[in-house]
């Protein structure tokens, strides 16, 4: 498997995501510079974390005029892995491609701690390796991290079951306690928290190495 | 508006309302120049004789410094100073205070702080890894302190958390002397990996000078100057010398000067970021310490603002601006290389071999001065030292708390600010970016990984005042080996400080006693623990209607733990494991939180601090850790032994049982050269036959959430629970 890390100007987690996929898991992987116009040859697209072009405007706005940001779009499409951490789902959100938006924190402050996570949905291609409703440490890292959406959105993403972690304890506010979710069909999920900071022991968590094996490993079904 | 003439300058003295005294301008005018400096080249004198660019008055206190160990490859004089680590590799660390402008305009004034120390690291061509921070306030009463403590956390968390650089730590502090002047340092520590690096020089007729990054604003003009001064009611108005920061800039600026050093070294000769007194500060060093002269033509510079004048471009402290020397046949190679990274980078001058400054603009030769008369030529000050009266009034007073309930006073004790949780404030540093923090803020020390090797980087910030205010020389000491407990505590081995020496008007005979006897003190402990002075810088005049601050030097000390698997913590790890406290305890309550808690104010004469039996201690400490014989490690500081039990039992919600001979006041005292332990039950034998003597076993960690002390004249038994919630929401429901 071969996946791609998009470097954004002002994405900070390129290098963390890197390896993540390079050491955590041993699958190839290169940075992607945003101004590339073809993921050929890639199976996989992940946007890291950070402030794309400063946060400037909003999370995430000026980053979905990138160029490419259509072969982002391209692999949703297909069905091939599209994967958003923290200013990526906040990218995703800008693009279209996952449903509501993230907004500032109920306190307004930036948070970062390590916080316990529910796995919602552990039949996906990103999550195939969790218990189901199992309790996992993910640390988050972000000011602009609530999600917010509609109520009519909120059910159909309940009943697609599109909702992938929930947060133990709400930190920001987030509508239903939604930390991450996919599409309907569930080949993009974005995610606030930040698995690629827990996948050692000694940086305090390895839960989310199984997100990333989940990823080289779908055949692998689950009992729910 | 039409610029002073030379003429005026001299007879109006307007040379004076930029810092410079008649004395200065006329040995300017009389023995450097043989002419009136004009309006441009009189600005570029009066930021670069500043104390904050020259220290005229601190330069012969700072040689009392050692700067010296076999690790040293560079030390002041850089941007930074660089120690080796071995494995070719070297860490560049640097701090730096942003107090006067934080005072002004917090925000930005912290922000900036975060960005410069930021520049001081990758100019040395050195990875930036981590942050750190240390801040002074006045107490959390008013609204005007709480909003000036949430801007100055937000500038500092806003700047690090976009530039992606994780802070790992660092010191929150409240005492009323920093009401109206709070001290902001900001540490940055890199990685470089090799032990080769670039200096800050321009060198070679003819070779190029290149301006990299951000555009040139009328912002922070004077900066430096502004900074060499006292704050007063009447003289608040100095908004317009605030610089403004741009982390997303930053951002690109460091990737690609790392890169372009990392991978094409051989295209740049020297490089320098441009900090206080921005342009002519950077190019005139760089110029000076490679014996060579300048030429520039500010008509290239890139600017953000029309109608700039020379003075206002050279003078400028505009943010995320780099200096290159680069070889002509390289110069293309080098703009098309930062172009790719989005960046501004212009030719904006060229080396010459004269010695001379020379600046055009606007096809005119605006100043033409001899390169060195701005950076060696500064006059030296040699200011009188009296020691403070308090010291010799107060000098046999001994400060002995009232305890009538234990459980009381040590409730209490975790509630003040100074001893209470700063989580509030640091859970808004993201302080795990870059997948390498081991210890996030709230240990002794912040622990940084190298990834792909064994090895990680522990950092503390330190500066305890309120000892240097009652014996500068023993605090300069305690400051010293405050750090080195934290660093040892977490694993470490101590391998050199940097520091932040913030002091009050050094032409006042008593705060320059503090200065000058503080730093002897410094310099001392350094000595016996092999941790030199590799870096820094000097903030004078922090006072208010002249009221100084406590002499304040901040120790930004790093050491290096060999192998990862060492990293100890503070917190309690297992019910049954025994507690011990190395080292004696006596009735130190001068300069205690104790003493602020009861008395409201510091009096009396702090111990002489016996270096041997300090250093022997540290060096036992890390003996029983390299056995792996430590559970848990802490030093003792602030608030005494019935702080760091709690502390230590808070992590992981344990309880403790003590038993001492120690009576309930000792609970409370903060004699040096302590720290807390737990060691397994099996490992007893072992850790004893180690320490030997100076330690008393206390009792052990408990898995039940209840702390139960007995002293030699009290038992006492609280639930941890309410304990951990009065030191864990104090903070919080202050700033509310």
């Amino acid at each position: 498997m071969k996946l791609a890390v998009v470097n954004f100007p002002g994405s900070n987690c390129d290098m963390d995501l890197f390896y993540a996929i390079r050491d955590g898991i041993k699958q190839a992987v290169e940075l992607v510079d945003y101004r590339a116009t073809s993921l050929k040859g890639f199976d996989g697209v992940l946007i890291p974390g950070g402030f794309s072009y400063g946060d400037y405007l909003r999370s995430g706005a000026i980053a979905v005029h990138a160029p490419i940001v259509k072969e982002i779009i391209r692999f949703a499409n297909e069905g091939k892995i599209v994967l958003g951490i923290c200013n990526g789902f906040q990218i995703l959100t800008e693009l279209g491609l996952l449903p509501g938006a993230l907004i500032q924190n109920e306190k307004s402050r930036f948070i970062c701690e390590t916080v316990d996570l529910e796995v919602e949905n552990n039949q996906t291609i990103f999550t195939s390796h969790y218990q189901p409703k199992e309790v996992i440490k993910v640390p988050v890292a972000h000011g602009e991290g609530r999600y917010y959406c509609d109520e009519a959105t909120l059910q159909e993403l309940k009943e697609n079951r599109q909702i992938i972690f929930k947060y133990k304890e709400n930190i920001n506010g987030s509508v239903d306690q939604i930390a991450g979710i996919a599409n309907k069909e569930k080949n993009v999920l974005g995610m606030m928290p930040h698995p690629e900071r827990a996948i050692e022991e000694i940086l305090g968590s390895d839960d989310g190495l199984k997100l990333f094996q989940s990823l080289i490993n779908p055949e692998v079904k689950v009992n729910d | 508006m039409t610029e002073p003439t030379a003429e005026q300058i001299k007879t109006e003295k307007i040379y004076q309302q930029w810092g410079l005294t008649d004395e200065e301008y006329d040995l300017i005018s009389e023995k450097i120049l043989h002419r009136l400096p004009n309006y441009t080249e009189a600005g570029l004198y009066s930021v670069m004789w500043s104390e904050h660019c020259s220290y005229k008055n601190s330069k012969k206190v700072l040689r009392k410094m050692p700067n010296h160990s076999d690790r040293v490859l560079a030390g002041p004089g850089e941007d930074a100073g660089i120690l080796d680590i071995g494995d070719n590799q070297a860490v560049v660390f640097k701090a730096e205070s942003h107090n006067h402008p934080s005072a002004v305009e917090p925000y930005q004034g912290a922000a900036t702080g975060v960005g410069g120390i930021i520049r001081d690291i990758f100019s040395m061509g050195a990875q930036p890894i981590a942050l750190m921070n240390s801040l002074k306030f006045g107490p959390l009463k008013d609204g005007k302190t709480k909003h000036l403590v949430n801007e100055v956390v937000a500038g500092i968390g806003g700047y690090g958390n976009c530039i992606g650089l994780p802070t790992i730590g660092g010191e929150i502090s409240f005492e009323d002397c920093y009401e109206h002047n709070p001290l902001v340092n900001a540490m940055c520590i890199g990685l470089l990996n090799s032990t080769d690096f670039k200096h800050g020089t321009a060198s070679g007729d003819k070779n190029l000078i290149v301006y990299v990054g951000a555009k040139t604003g009328r912002d922070g003009i004077h900066g430096a100057t502004f900074a060499s001064d006292e704050f007063t009611d009447t003289k608040n108005k100095q908004r317009s010398a605030v610089q403004v920061g741009n982390p997303f800039i930053e951002k690109l600026l460091m990737d690609a000067c790392v890169e372009i050093i990392e991978q094409h070294s051989n295209w740049i000769l020297g490089i320098q970021d441009m900090g206080a007194a921005g342009l002519v500060s950077s190019t005139a060093e760089m110029a000076s310490k490679a014996g060579s002269g300048l030429k520039l033509n500010l008509d290239r510079v890139p600017q953000r603002e029309t109608g700039m004048t020379a003075y206002e471009m050279m003078l400028s402290e505009s943010q995320e601006r780099m200096v290159l020397c680069v070889k002509p046949e390289f110069i293309d190679d080098v703009l098309n290389f930062f172009r790719h990274f989005e960046l501004d980078a212009v030719v904006i001058g060229e080396v010459t071999n004269d010695k001379q400054y020379r600046i055009y603009h606007h096809d005119e030769l605006v100043t033409d001065i001899p390169v060195d008369s701005l950076t060696e030529d500064v006059p030296e000050y040699d200011r009188i030292e009296k020691q403070p009266q308090r010291m010799i009034d107060d000098k046999d007073f001994h400060f002995e708390p009232t305890i009538s309930s234990l459980k009381e006073t040590w409730l209490d004790m975790l509630k003040r600010p100074n001893i209470a949780s700063k989580k509030y404030f640091y859970q808004t540093y993201d302080s795990q970016v870059k997948a390498n923090t081991l210890v996030r803020p709230g240990s002794d020390s912040g622990v940084v990984r190298i990834r792909g090797t064994k090895k990680a980087i522990a950092v503390t910030n330190d500066s305890n005042s309120k000892y240097v205010y009652l014996n500068p020389f023993v605090g300069g000491q305690i400051a010293v080996m405050e750090a080195a407990r934290n660093i040892v505590a977490s694993g470490g081995l101590p391998i050199g400080i940097t520091d932040c020496l913030n002091y009050g008007n050094p032409e006042d005979p008593e705060a320059f006693y503090e200065l000058d006897k503080s730093v002897e003190g410094i310099a001392s402990a350094c000595e016996i623990i092999d941790t030199p002075v590799i870096s820094g810088n000097v903030s004078l005049y922090n006072e208010y209607n002249e009221v100084a601050i406590y002499p304040s030097p901040m120790v930004g000390m790093v050491g290096l733990i060999d192998d990862f698997k060492k990293v100890t913590t503070s917190d309690f790890k297992h019910g049954q494991d025994l507690i011990y406290v190395l080292g004696q305890t006596a009735d130190d309550f001068n300069g205690s939180e104790i003493q602020m808690a009861q008395m409201k104010k510091l009096k009396g004469d702090l111990r002489p601090l016996d270096l041997n039996q300090e250093k022997l201690h540290q060096d036992l400490i890390r003996q029983a850790i390299n056995q792996g014989l430590l559970k848990s490690c802490h030093d003792l500081s602030e608030g005494g032994l019935a702080v760091a039990l709690s502390e230590s039992a808070f992590g992981n919600d344990l309880g403790f049982e003590i038993e001492t001979k120690l009576t309930s006041k000792q609970m409370f005292s903060e004699t040096q050269s302590r720290f807390l332990v737990t060691v397994a039950p099996k490992d007893q034998m072992a850790f004893e036959n180690l320490v030997q003597r100076d330690f008393e076993l206390l009792g052990f960690v408990s898995s039940q959430n209840i702390f139960k002390i007995t002293t030699a004249d009290a038992t006492v038994q609280i639930n941890g629970q309410a304990a951990k919630s009065n030191w864990k929401e104090a903070i919080a429901c202050l700033m509310k």
